[in-house]
C-alpha cells in the first residue's frame, strides 16, 4: 500500500471509528463506513490538513470511496 | 448545577458591561476564559480582577485578518475552545433615509460577519471533540425592529437566522447554538439617558426596571452549561417582559 493510502486509512479509522479491515479502496464513506454529510466534510478537511492540499467543493463531491480519496490526493500532490 | 470546571470559553466584547458580566459568570463557575475586545487596558483590568484562568486577546472584529486569528489564538492559549460567546456589537444609529453605506457595512461586519467567522473557526474543534456551546448575544430589536436602527436590527435578526442554521448543522455533534436577546439593560449607553427618557422606557417594561448585565450573564451561563444540552437553535429573551415573542 502506498504512503498516501496508509495515511488516508489512518485518518478514516480515527475519524469514523471503524475497523481498519473495513477501510479498503472500494469502501464508500457513506454506504459502507457509516459516514454522514458532516463526516464527509470533516474528512475532506482532515485530508487537506494532512496533505497540505486544497480540495474544492466540486472535487469533494466526487470523492465517494476511500480509493477516490487516495487517487485525488496522489494526483494533487504530484 | 452549571459547573464549568475544566471548560474553556472565549467572550468577545468583554470590555463592555454585558461581556464583562458574562466573562465573570463563566469564570466564577470554573471556566478558563479568554477575553477579547479592542481596548487592551480594559481587558487587563478585568484580568487583574478575576485572577487565574484568564487570557487577554485583543482583537478588532472589523478587521477580517484579526478575526481569523482570534479562535486559533484562544485554542493555543487554553488548549481547546468549548464555549464561544459572540457578544461584541456596535451601533451606528440613524434614520434609514440618512444612513450611509459605511454605517450599514460596519455594523453588519462586526455584529454578524465576525460572529459567523468566529463560529466557523470554533466549530471545527468543537465537532472533533463532540462538545461545544456557541452563544450569540442578539437583541430584542432583532425581532421587533426599532426606528433608527435598520443596520443594527438587521444584524441582530441575521444572527438569529444564522444561529438556527448552525444549530441544525451541528446538533448531531453535541454542539448547541443559541442566542440571548436582551431588552433594555443598564449599561454606560443607557446611563446617558435622562430621567424622563428612562421613565418612558421603564413604562414599557412589565418588570418595572431596566435589566442588569448580570440578568444577561445568568442566561449565558445556563446556555453554556452541560445542563442545557437539549436546547439548541433558540433565542432566549431577557427583557423583563417588554416583548413576549
Amino acid at each position: 500500500m502506498s504512503d498516501v493510502a496508509e495515511r488516508v486509512k489512518k485518518i478514516v479509522v480515527e475519524h469514523l471509528g471503524v475497523d481498519a479491515e473495513k477501510v479498503n479502496p472500494e469502501a464508500s464513506f457513506i454506504d459502507d463506513l457509516g459516514a454522514d454529510s458532516l463526516d464527509t466534510v470533516e474528512l475532506v478537511m482532515a485530508f487537506e490538513e494532512e496533505f497540505g492540499i486544497e480540495i474544492p467543493d466540486d472535487a469533494a463531491e466526487t470523492i465517494q470511496t476511500v480509493g477516490d480519496a487516495v487517487k485525488f490526493i496522489e494526483k494533487s500532490a504530484a | 448545577m452549571f459547573d464549568l470546571t475544566g471548560k474553556t470559553a472565549l467572550v468577545t466584547g468583554a470590555t463592555g458591561g454585558i461581556g464583562a458580566a458574562i466573562a465573570r459568570s463563566l469564570h466564577k463557575q470554573g471556566a478558563t476564559v479568554a477575553i477579547s475586545g479592542t481596548r487592551a487596558e480594559v481587558l487587563e483590568t478585568l484580568k487583574a480582577e478575576l485572577g487565574e484562568r484568564v487570557h487577554v486577546l485583543p482583537c478588532n472584529l472589523g478587521n477580517a485578518e484579526e478575526v481569523e486569528k482570534l479562535v486559533p489564538a484562544a485554542e493555543a492559549a487554553m488548549g481547546s475552545l468549548d464555549i464561544l460567546v459572540n457578544n461584541a456589537g456596535i451601533t451606528r444609529d440613524g434614520l434609514a433615509m440618512r444612513m450611509k453605506d459605511d454605517d450599514w457595512a460596519q455594523v453588519l461586519d462586526v455584529n454578524l460577519t465576525a460572529s459567523f467567522r468566529l463560529s466557523r473557526a470554533a466549530m471545527r474543534g468543537m465537532m472533533k471533540r463532540r462538545y461545544g456551546r456557541i452563544i450569540g448575544i442578539t437583541s430584542v430589536v432583532g425581532v421587533t425592529g426599532n426606528a433608527g436602527q435598520a443596520n443594527y436590527a438587521a444584524s441582530k435578526a441575521g444572527m438569529i437566522g444564522m444561529t438556527k442554521a448552525l444549530a441544525q448543522e451541528l446538533a448531531s455533534r453535541n454542539v448547541t447554538v443559541n442566542c440571548i436577546a436582551p431588552g433594555f439593560i443598564a449599561t454606560p449607553m443607557t446611563d446617558a439617558l435622562n430621567d424622563k427618557q428612562k421613565e418612558a422606557i421603564i413604562a414599557k417594561v412589565p418588570a418595572g426596571r431596566l435589566g442588569t448585565s448580570d440578568d444577561v450573564a445568568a442566561a449565558a451561563l445556563y446556555l453554556a452549561s452541560a445542563e442545557a444540552a437539549y436546547v439548541t437553535g433558540q433565542t432566549l429573551h431577557v427583557n423583563g417582559g417588554m416583548a413576549m415573542i
